[in-house]
């Protein structure tokens, strides 16, 4: 188990360091980000007191180390737009982001779990046609425009939640039912298969003809099975989350991380479109570590393969 | 079911076969029909299209669709904020989605085979480069990636083909070197060695047969994931410029008249709807028709 872990944990690390190379060339990938950065009628005096200012007339070798020695110590440059530290910036809105993604999450989880449950139960039933029409709608409706069709009818016609903000439980409904749509789906399809997977295993054979009533089957070896399954798919789609915060939130102007980058996007702040890249990107590698970790405990087997 | 396998066993001509197995999916079927009909609609727009795209007329702007009451059949389903005929735009945007689509699908799974080949086939530290680089795109959440890139790059319908077919590539080449190495470790292609076949031979007649079901089932759902993503990109401002019609850019517009004239962000969204859920079934169908042992079983 250590050496799993040991191992597990240097991938992450390299991956962090990965990413971060990788944002230092997406920047540059114009070859001239002063040009990026600064508003199109910029005079050449201006753009080379930029350049001088945020030292891209360093050779790029001195611009790439002064770049990882900053991100070593958290460091991410200014925001232009806000006038200060970028990283302090992102962990500002990190909390509303993280109330938005958990409020989807649960979502996803409350509807899929019995969904799945009773659907993969008995294959062709009422319940696996719905199950499977829901894993098909969340894969093919776009969730910015469930976002704007839930704004027309929740809250223009009926009135039932606000618009847009934050403000409270009711302002936290539409945004999290728009964002946790697509992992309802993806949930629900594959709670439904993990539960017809085990159905046919032998233990499940063995424990009815033990004389096991539904229930105990279904506690003790079903759900656990369902878990495992689970656990190693949340992780992704809080990644997924993430990106598809940018819409949400900003369909919502919830005042969270993709609202932020956004809005970093239109104003051309990329010190800012930096920070929240290297921060979300290191973000979903640190939670594929946890799940994975969480996997290895939950699942015997990894543990010993590795 | 058992009567299906009955029916099937009369017919002997492979056409026969083959169209029973199209029709014994129901699902299947109607998405191969819709995805025919979104492929004509954009192939025939300038014909179909009752208006010029981009002609604007202020004084019919945010016209309801016909079914309201002030609306008329001269724009079905009504006109966006400069007046400019909602059904022709959305028709016009096919084109632009199925292109997105279609092109960096192919960019993505060309790229993606050719270094997934290489990955799984040559091993050792080729391997543990391309596959690192892999890793390190897949870990990254993907629609910020695309956003990062679609920003610094600015709006073509070119760089949007470009970004979609880059980014995508890391996926197929992880499932190509699956792929790979699976085939390679079966009894066939074992075989194939003791019998004395070289690399190239087992190259070209083991492993990209076997190659194509996979690939050309993922390129089914990535297409349409590439339609979804050009039009959250345009709802953004970040995809093809605003003169021309697309759905993301139809999107973004009619946002700022939800309130009142929601129209027009509801049909460019339901466009996409049935483009991905023709795709998804389609995508359902490919992949049970290609897996040999749910062919075999069937027919």
């Amino acid at each position: 188990m250590q050496r799993y872990l040991f191992s597990r944990l240097l991938q992450s690390l390299l991956l962090m360091v990965g990413v971060l190379i990788l944002v230092f060339f997406l920047v540059r990938l114009t070859g001239d980000p002063a040009r990026l950065m600064m508003p199109r009628d910029a005079s050449p005096e201006e753009l080379e007191a930029f350049r001088e200012a945020m030292g891209f007339n360093e050779p790029l070798h001195r611009q790439f180390f002064s770049y990882m020695g900053g991100a070593a110590v958290g460091d991410f440059g200014r925001s232009l737009h806000y006038r200060a530290p970028a990283m302090r910036l992102v962990l500002e809105r990190l909390p509303a982001t993280l109330e938005l993604a958990l409020a989807a999450m649960a979502f996803a989880l409350v509807f899929a779990i019995p969904l799945g449950i009773f659907g993969g139960s008995r294959p062709g039933g009422v319940w696996d046609t719905i199950c499977r029409g829901v894993g098909l709608i969340g894969q093919t409706v776009p969730n910015f425009w469930l976002a704007l069709m839930l704004i027309v009818y929740f809250s223009v016609q009926l009135r039932w939640f606000p618009t847009f903000g934050r403000d409270g439980l009711r302002s936290l409904v539409l945004p999290a039912i728009a964002l946790g749509f697509f992992p309802l789906g993806k949930f629900t399809r594959l709670v439904r298969s993990a539960v017809l997977e085990v159905r046919s295993e032998d233990y499940i054979r063995t424990a009815y003809s033990k004389g096991l009533l539904d229930r105990r089957v279904y506690s003790h070896h079903i759900f656990r099975n369902v878990a495992v399954t689970l656990v190693s798919i949340v992780a992704v789609q809080f990644g997924y989350m993430l990106g598809g915060s940018i819409y949400i939130e900003s369909i919502f102007a919830w005042p969270g991380i993709g609202r932020m980058i956004n809005e970093a996007v239109q104003a051309r702040d990329f010190p800012l479109v930096q920070a929240i890249a290297v921060f979300s990107a290191c973000f979903v590698v640190v939670l594929n570590l946890l799940s994975d970790i969480a996997y290895a405990l939950i699942d015997p087997r990894i543990r010993y393969e590795a | 079911m058992r009567l299906d396998a009955l029916e099937t066993r009369g017919l002997r001509s492979p056409v026969q076969r083959f169209l029973k197995l199209i029709l014994r999916d129901k699902a299947g079927l109607f998405g191969v029909v819709l995805f025919a009909f979104v492929i004509l609609v954009a192939l025939l727009a300038p014909t179909l299209a009752p208006h010029d795209p981009l002609q604007q007329n202020l004084r019919a702007s945010r016209q309801p669709p016909a079914w309201h009451e002030e609306g008329s059949w001269d724009h079905p389903l009504g006109t966006d904020n400069l007046g400019r005929d909602m059904l022709s735009r959305i028709m016009y945007g096919t084109r632009v989605s199925l292109t997105v689509g279609f092109v960096g699908v192919v960019i993505a799974s060309t790229l993606g085979l050719v270094l997934g080949l290489l990955a799984g086939y040559t091993g050792g530290r080729t391997d543990s480069i391309i596959m690192g680089i892999t890793n390190l795109f897949l870990a990254v959440p993907y629609l910020l990636l695309v956003v990062v890139v679609a920003s610094v790059l600015g709006r073509s319908l070119l760089n949007v083909i470009l970004i979609f077919g880059f980014t995508n590539a890391p996926l197929f080449v992880r499932i190509t070197r699956g792929e790979v190495l699976r085939i390679r470790q079966s009894g066939y292609v074992e075989s194939a060695v003791s019998l004395g076949a070289t690399r190239t031979r087992i190259l070209i007649d083991h492993i990209l047969p076997n190659l194509i079901g996979p690939l050309l089932t993922v390129a089914t759902f990535e297409m349409s994931g590439m339609i979804f993503y050009e039009a959250g990109l345009g709802f953004l401002g970040l995809s093809v410029p605003p003169s021309i019609p697309s759905w993301g850019n139809m999107l973004a517009a009619g946002r700022q008249y939800i309130q009142f004239s929601p129209w027009i962000a509801t049909f460019p969204g339901l466009a996409i709807v049935v483009t991905s859920l023709s795709m998804n079934l389609l995508g359902d169908w490919l992949r049970d028709l290609l897996d040999p042992k749910i062919r075999r079983s069937a027919s």
